[in-house]
């Protein structure tokens, strides 16, 4: 159980506390536990209360000056108390220094009690209006904007119509039919190309075909040098591809290695 | 008898303070000079003097019905003799009850808004979550759009229906935030001192 020892004429702050988990004046109670040299969840403020209230009753007369400290301390003291119980909250108070600490701590409560004159401003000024009557109702209803039209001709209308009613032309699926020349054909028109030219382009011999012509020659050309009939050579990527006899290939290697 | 209601009839700011008289009549929220002049297709100045002659014709105890200016705007509400007649008759569903939570989180949105919820609660102390849907549902508050970044939280601020409640013309009607809680400095003074006789 708290005690709490007063002397008249002494400020509240320097009391004496006796408490469980402290005893002492209530200020140093106050930089302990902004020093976090006290564990806040084990100071009973609740305890502090009680003691001050039971040391009000004893006397004869109401210090105001005293009771308006405590309570400014005590509330101190329970912001305090809630902040360090719950670290996660944005006062970050292990960052601060004990005097950052009180100053943060007297912004908020500063903070907070004018927010509470405004409520209580507000409460005032509401039970000051409290004979003022008037219609309560929905928002009125915006006016619609007026769709401007530009002036209409029904002919312009009628044509307008005929229009819609062409029937659309007909979509063209050529593109869904592709004709696959076989490979066979090209196979045999490079062999005699090849039978011709020791060298020759891919791209200038195909130049002109369609993009599926394209493609089976170049499936035509893997075929002949997966037979190991021609050699294929690219200087860069998306150079001309140069296509010659397998033959000759070898020769050019036969000769690089024998110099 | 005749000739004071032909001049009457003939005035044009009179018959213009009729057509306004009607407008507000319908209304059920204050209506601004510009908008009873767009809806007039009328002067703004000509529609404030018609507003003069209206607010002599309807004030207190010269007329049942009062033409008052708040919440940024005209509207008719009835005149306080009348008061008590009204309350037998009619309720005040959106001040009755207002808890002190919800007074608080309205002064804090008043003055610092639009802010969040967590603004709130953090100002207050505890969650404001209960208070702040209690007057969104009122109509005292509403949502004003979101803070910066993803997810950021819903953001509010008063209604013109609070300013009418509180028989504010605007916002800057309420009290300066620097005029209320005076002895802030001397908390502040008072914990340093506190602080630093124990630190020395």
């Amino acid at each position: 159980m708290a005690s709490l020892r007063a002397m008249p004429g002494v400020p509240v702050r320097e009391l004496d506390l006796d408490l469980e988990a402290f005893e002492g004046p209530f200020d140093l109670l106050l930089t302990l536990l902004l020093r976090e040299e006290l564990e806040p969840g084990e100071v009973d403020v609740a305890a502090i209360v009680l003691a001050f209230v039971e040391h009000l009753a004893e006397r004869d007369e109401i210090d105001l000056d005293a009771c308006g400290e405590f309570l400014v301390l005590v509330s101190a003291l329970l912001e305090l108390k809630a902040r360090l119980l719950f670290p996660d909250e944005a006062a970050e108070p292990d960052a601060l220094e004990p005097e950052e600490a009180a100053e943060e701590l007297a912004r908020r409560l500063a903070e907070y009690r004018r927010m509470k004159e405004a409520a209580v401003w507000l409460a005032e000024r509401l039970a000051g209006e409290r004979d003022r009557w008037f219609r309560l109702g929905p928002a009125p209803l915006a006016p619609q904007p007026e769709r401007r039209l530009a002036p209409q001709d029904p002919n312009a209308l009628a044509t307008a119509l005929r229009a819609l009613a062409v029937p659309p032309p007909a979509v063209s699926l050529s593109h869904m039919a592709l004709r696959f020349p076989p490979v066979s054909q090209f196979l045999d028109r490079f062999r005699a190309l090849l039978s011709r030219r020791r060298v020759f382009d891919f791209d200038g011999e195909v130049a002109g075909l369609s993009r599926v012509e394209q493609a089976v020659a170049f499936l035509a050309l893997l075929e002949l040098r997966k037979g190991g009939e021609v050699a294929i050579s690219q200087s860069a990527p998306f150079a001309p591809i140069r296509i010659s006899r397998a033959d000759d290939e070898r020769i050019t290697t036969w000769t690089a290695r024998s110099a | 008898m005749d000739s004071t209601l032909r001049l009457i009839a003939t005035n044009p700011v009179d018959h213009l303070a009729r057509t306004v008289e009607a407008l507000l009549v319908v209304a059920s929220a204050p209506l601004s000079v510009a908008e009873l002049a767009e809806a007039i297709e009328d002067d703004p100045e000509r529609v404030e003097t018609a507003l003069g002659l209206l607010r002599e014709r309807f004030s207190e105890r010269r007329s049942g019905i009062v033409l008052e200016k708040d919440a940024g705007g005209y509207a008719f509400r009835a005149s306080r003799e009348a008061s008590e007649a009204c309350a037998r008759l009619f309720e005040r569903p959106v001040e009755r009850g207002l808890s002190q939570a919800a007074l608080e989180t309205l002064a804090v949105v008043a003055y610092l808004g639009p802010c969040s919820r967590p603004e709130v609660a953090r100002i207050r102390g505890v969650a404001a979550d209960s208070a702040v849907a209690s007057l969104v549902e009122r109509g005292l508050i509403s949502e004003a759009g979101r803070e910066s970044g993803p997810g950021g939280a819903v953001r509010y601020r008063t209604t013109p229906l609070f300013e009418r409640v509180f028989g504010l013309e605007n916002l800057a009607a309420l009290p300066r935030l620097d005029d209320l809680g005076a002895s802030s400095g001397e908390l502040r003074d008072r914990l340093l001192e506190v602080s630093a006789a124990r630190a020395s």
